[in-house]
């Protein structure tokens, strides 16, 4: 038995968000706007050992699916992330995330003069570039900072 | 030129400022032949923005291809005033008109406005973001005096905040230029204009000053540094101070460097260097009206041609 299983009991059905960069799974639930109010069962793990990342988060959600669009955002905050989803206590399907080509609706623009921020009935939309993530509307590129403009 | 909308010039190709400038040569050689070919139609000038020169010079432009033009006048006295969001403003002009030209504060406002309506928007200048139109008749300037390739080119001033110097070394990727950029530490491009122009792998070095450049340019594109920019005035008057430009400056210059400048200036530009040779700013501002002309006339007719399923105009 693994160290993150000693900390993090199994699930029975749902998704296992694993290989998350350390130190993002408040964000990832922040991407799926779970605070714990909705009554979905919410295990996470924080900066465990992980071979692959010298050191992961992991979130087990139960009774809960990711859009499509979750997922998009998912892999730019956690582009090394697997997505379990569980049954039964088994483990039925197992996906890496893959970076989209843009991700709309999700992100909120840093630049407090672009059009998205003027109360607009508009949803934002990114391109996906080669290290970050810009706005079609007006240019601005955002890199490291992505998790602070997930406006779920 | 097959685009519905002129937004930014990142998305011109050399094809598209090749076909609107060749037109302006037409236009500017014989602007009779071009007086009533759009009678009839309306071009909606929306300014949400302060404008003298791009305002006054889209309207001749309209007029003199045969148009009508309608204002939405001041922003204090519209529908803007009341609250109404852009996007239901431009639904609204949208069919009052056969094409929209759009100055807005935020950036982005073009490209939301294009997603909003059918007929052809023109951005005359998305807050600190792009200018197009001034582009077009910067490089009909250029190329009067120099052609566009084998260019070797300096703009100086506020490259942070500066819309046209955006959309210049944008266009200017699509011809063989050096690109010298000459401004304070505070005021660089940013990062999403120098993104592209590395993207395009074009040629671009940045410098914080104008006098170990200066004897390798053909042409030097001169902008404003805005007060508003700084904090503190006393920062403002020294930067500036170090970014001006008089008939001194220019002993150094080749004898046919051509001196730019978008309008309006302050004092960055001495009035004793309107006495040189090099100064090309008044007429640059003049030019604004042939290039209009030719880019409403190609936006125009390339919207036609849609409505027509494609069948080619006899003019």
């Amino acid at each position: 038995m693994s160290e993150h299983e000693l900390r993090v009991s199994k699930i029975r059905d749902g998704t296992v968000i694993d290989h998350v960069e350390g130190g993002q799974a408040l964000n990832v639930l922040a991407i799926l706007g779970i605070d714990g109010s909705e009554g979905f069962g919410v295990s996470v793990g924080m900066n465990v050992p992980s071979d692959r990342l010298g050191r992961k988060d992991i979130v087990k959600v139960e009774d809960r699916e990711l859009s499509q669009s979750e997922v998009d955002v998912l892999s730019l905050i956690a582009p090394e992330a697997t997505i379990n989803i569980v049954r039964d206590f088994e483990v039925v399907e197992k996906n890496r995330v893959t970076r989209p080509d843009s991700v709309t609706g999700v992100l909120s623009c840093p630049n407090r003069n672009c059009i998205t921020n003027a109360d607009e009935p508009i949803e934002t939309r990114f391109d996906v570039v080669a290290d970050g993530v810009r706005c079609d509307y007006c240019a601005t590129i955002l890199r490291s900072d992505i998790a602070e403009h997930i406006d779920v | 030129m097959r685009q519905d909308h002129l937004i930014t010039a990142t998305q011109l190709s050399r094809d598209d400022i090749e076909t609107v400038l060749d037109r302006a040569r037409a236009v500017a050689d014989d602007p009779a032949a071009y007086a009533d070919r759009h009678a009839g139609r309306v071009l909606a000038l929306c300014f949400f923005e302060p404008s003298t020169r791009t305002r006054m010079s889209f309207d001749s432009a309209a007029k003199r291809l045969g148009m009508d033009t309608i204002d939405m006048g001041d922003v204090d006295s519209s529908s803007v005033s009341k609250g109404e969001s852009l996007s239901d403003t431009v639904r609204v002009i949208e069919g009052y008109a056969d094409a929209l030209v759009l100055r807005h504060p935020s950036e982005g406002a073009a490209t939301l406005a294009g997603e909003r309506v059918d007929v052809p928007v023109v951005n005359a200048g998305d807050g600190a973001g792009q200018h197009p139109s001034q582009t077009l008749l910067d490089l009909h300037t250029i190329r009067e005096d120099h052609g566009l390739d084998d260019l070797t080119i300096g703009i100086m001033g506020d490259l942070k905040y500066g819309r046209t110097v955006h959309s210049l070394a944008a266009a200017l990727t699509e011809f063989d230029a050096n690109q010298h950029f000459i401004s304070p530490e505070s005021l660089r491009l940013p990062r999403s204009v120098r993104f592209d122009l590395h993207e395009t792998g074009a040629q671009i070095r940045e410098h914080e000053e104008l006098e170990p450049v200066l004897d390798e340019l053909d042409v030097l594109y001169v902008t404003r540094i805005q007060k508003e920019r700084f904090p503190d005035e006393n920062e403002y008057h020294r930067v500036a101070g170090e970014y001006r430009i008089d008939a001194d400056t220019l002993d150094d210059a080749a004898d046919d460097l051509t001196v730019m400048h978008p309008l309006p200036r302050v004092d960055e530009i001495a009035p004793d260097v309107d006495e040189t040779d090099h100064a090309r700013y008044f007429e640059q501002a003049h030019n604004g009206v042939p290039v209009r002309m030719a880019l409403l006339d190609t936006l125009v007719e390339n919207a036609n041609l849609d409505g027509d399923e494609g069948t080619e105009v006899d003019r």
